[in-house]
């Protein structure tokens, strides 16, 4: 607590852990490059320097506020010192920018535009490395990497994964996985995290933009469209749209004009998911477990789980496949025996490591066909519509397809946020289907931003208990508090990414409070629809019994194969 | 290629299984083995809880540290100011010459001699100075530096 002075303004600070925090708290934003409020501070870019009282520089970033002080964020020495670190930046860098992936979200470009950085007068003298496009959902390009850390520190501090370092020192100093392997050789489990806080384009995620093309324009295929919940309330910020707007007519009506035939919301296989995830917990409460039970949705979760704790595997881990391959089981049922046109199923996520799933070996068929043949993002389909040259903004909404056209509950709707798959699930198990109960659970402990929470419920007589994590870090140290007996749960939600697929690194990059945004919308929605329950809805009821029709083991269950890479 | 991880165990346990001994295990293996193969580094990681990249990252960041194996012999040629202005190089390109190595290729194909360069030994009196081991020639010449390595092959001169 006290009082400082930022550029002759008095200025009251509170627990603000830096100077950085004070200036973006009254609206000045400094520039950086090496700083999240979410990971450790590293404090290695200098951009975000201030000028003190003596006409020293003291680094924003990784200073204390102290009564009293007297700091400058624009001095022209400010302006000269960060127009010099960015043309030595770019001095060693690849300057394509007009062919990067990055172009137009890339920090370094933004930062040299608002210092007008106007000439470089170094030369490269980097020795040029290829890129590394082994991995299914990122593409690293070493050549633009500005040795920020900021992927280092995700994998490290976020997933305690570990896959990215620096190595070497000095001028050939890098960032690489161990002895520079690719990443397909790595344990390193798709997430995205990196390429979500990488500040050029070093990694990206893989655009599979032109196959999408390239299926859209081809008359013998049917292409079909599937479109999670987490895409619908962060898409409309990249038009402009606030921030949290659920836009699902609108991405309706986009992707009918982009030539899909057919689109269809992944709520209502999340429903599914509700309904056969909360039968094989009642089931293993019936049998004596094994417990906890651990949600199976996401696909990073399932990786870590095989190389970390192979002894989950088809165990403690549902069994349930994720509502993606499930709905992907009933649209193959349904379209894929047109003899006319080849069925083309595609996933619109907010999720890269779902574009590593839709390959695995369970979810492709004997001839090689994968059930879902692709995984784009919601960043590949805000690229595509700015393709095509939609006016996304002002377009009309247009309902889904028919049988599934009132686009599922509540209960599949709050899949995207961290807590809403254990929630969705007891609120199924529970036998009483009234809104006082959900209104009784949403109390209870499961939501909100938290990486780990912890709650009882209830159920039937018997109290349940439930953790959810969020990040493989949170998730690691809770499996060793089980293993130490420290803890006890019936049910554990893990979603590898920060609050959940709201913050999965195929969504338009967000922190907080955007990401909080992208989960009230989700909440409100699932408030505001008036089916709350998974079993009870119609379309839940169709489809288990018009296709599913008993088979539910085969179409909607998953054995993992071992030594799946 | 098999490493008797019995030995590892042995130097993590001296040292202490926490992440901040790392550098002191690398040094202990890296004395055993005289370099750190790749399979040993992955050990370490998974035993000492680190991940692999971090083992990679500060094996590669000090200049001690080596990744491929080297000979039983490691000559070191002084290269700093006062070796190199006393003709450190014909040295070097002697020693190189006879033992058919080069910049890229340091070590021999039987595994006996290593050579590197050192940016001084601090032993600048004795100049131009080489090692062999941690044994210190003073006042080398070409000639010298050829019956060193003549009796080292012989058995005459054991460092
Ligand atoms: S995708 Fe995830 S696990 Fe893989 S390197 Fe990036 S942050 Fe680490
Ligand atoms: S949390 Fe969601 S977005 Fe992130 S990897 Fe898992 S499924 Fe994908
Ligand atoms: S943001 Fe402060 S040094 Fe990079």
């Amino acid at each position: 607590m006290g009082y400082m002075y930022i550029d002759d303004m008095k200025v009251e600070f509170e627990n603000e852990k830096n100077i950085l925090e004070v200036t973006r708290r009254i609206g000045i934003e400094l520039p950086t490059l090496c700083y999240y409020s979410e990971l450790s501070t590293y404090g290695a870019c200098r951009m975000c320097m201030v000028e003190n009282e003596k006409g020293g520089f003291e680094a924003a970033c990784s200073t204390l506020p102290r009564d009293g002080m007297r700091i400058k964020t624009n001095t022209p020495a400010l302006i000269k010192h960060r127009r010099m670190i960015l043309e030595l930046l770019l001095a060693a860098h690849c300057r394509d920018c007009t062919t990067c992936d990055k172009s137009g979200a890339c920090r370094l470009q933004e930062l040299a535009l608002r210092y007008g950085v106007k000439r470089v007068r170094f030369a490269d003298h980097r020795e040029e490395k290829p890129l590394d496009t082994s991995s299914k959902s990122i593409v690293r390009d070493p050549n633009k990497c500005i040795l920020c850390g900021d992927c280092v520190r995700v994998c490290r501090e976020k997933q305690g994964m570990g896959i990215l370092d620096f190595a070497y020192r000095g001028s050939k100093m890098r960032v690489m996985p161990a002895f520079d392997r690719k990443l397909a050789e790595t344990d390193c489990v798709n997430c995205g995290q990196c390429a979500a806080v990488c500040p050029t384009g070093a990694i990206t995620v893989k655009d599979e933009t032109d196959e999408m093309w390239k299926y859209l324009n081809d008359p013998k295929k049917m292409v079909v469209v599937q479109v999670a919940p987490a895409v619908r309330v962060a898409l409309g910020e990249q038009f402009g749209l606030p921030e949290g707007a659920n836009v699902m007519g609108k991405i309706v009506k986009a992707l009918k004009m982009m030539g899909v035939d057919k689109v269809f919301d992944t709520v209502v296989s999340a429903d599914m998911t509700v309904v056969e995830e909360a039968g094989e917990f009642l089931e293993r409460v019936a049998t004596g477990g094994p417990f906890p039970m651990f949600t199976s949705c996401c696909p990073a979760w399932i990786k870590y789980a095989e190389t970390k704790h192979p002894e989950f595997i088809n165990k403690n881990i549902s069994s349930c496949k994720s509502p993606l391959q499930m709905f992907g089981a009933v649209i193959d049922e349904l379209y894929g025996n047109d003899p006319e046109r080849e069925l083309i199923s595609v996933a619109v996520m907010p999720c890269t490591a779902k574009k590593y799933e839709v390959s695995r070996s369970e979810f492709t068929k004997a001839d090689g066909k994968r059930i879902v043949e692709l995984s784009l993002t919601t960043q590949e389909l805000a690229n595509m519509i700015k393709n095509a040259g939609i006016d996304f903004a002002n377009l009309e909404e247009e309902f889904l397809d028919a049988p599934f056209d009132m686009g599922g509950s509540g209960a599949g709707v709050i899949f995207g946020v961290t807590g809403g798959v254990a929630e969705a699930v007891i609120r199924e198990c529970a036998k009483d289907k009234t809104n006082a109960y959900v209104k009784e659970m949403r109390d209870v402990g499961v939501r909100g931003k938290e990486s780990m929470k912890e709650a009882v419920i209830n159920v039937d007589g018997r109290d349940i208990h439930i953790a959810v994590v969020h990040g493989l870090k949170a998730a690691e140290d809770l499996i060793q508090k089980m293993e130490r007996g420290e803890a006890y749960y019936d049910i554990v939600e893990v979603m590898a990414c920060p609050e959940g697929c709201i913050g999965g690194a195929g969504q338009p990059f967000a922190l907080n409070p955007r990401r909080d945004k992208r989960a009230k919308a989700l909440y409100r929605t699932d408030n505001d629809m008036s089916m709350k329950f998974s079993s009870k809805h119609p379309e839940t009821i169709y489809a288990f019994d018009e296709i599913v029709k008993g088979r539910n083991h085969e179409m909607l269950h998953v054995h993992y194969n071992k030594n799946e890479k | 290629m098999e490493f008797d991880l019995k030995k590892i165990d042995a130097i993590i346990d001296s040292c202490g299984c926490e992440a901040k001994n790392l550098i002191t295990v690398l040094q202990g293996v890296q004395a055993e083995l005289r370099y750190l193969p790749t399979e040993v580094m992955e050990y370490i990681a998974e035993k000492m809880d680190i991940s692999v990249a971090k083992v990679f990252s500060v094996a590669t960041f000090y200049e001690n540290f080596s990744l491929n194996a080297k000979g039983q012999y490691v000559i070191k040629i002084c290269d700093g100011t006062a070796c190199h202005v006393r003709k450190s190089i014909p040295i070097l390109t002697k020693v190189r010459e006879i033992l058919g190595l080069s910049e890229d290729k340091p070590t021999t194909d039987d595994m006996m001699f290593t050579v590197e360069t050192v940016s001084c030994l601090g032993a600048c009196g004795l100049a131009p100075v080489m090692t062999v081991n941690d044994k210190v020639f003073p006042s080398m010449t070409p000639e010298k530096a050829e019956t060193l390595i003549n009796d080292i092959k012989e058995g005459k001169e054991v460092c």
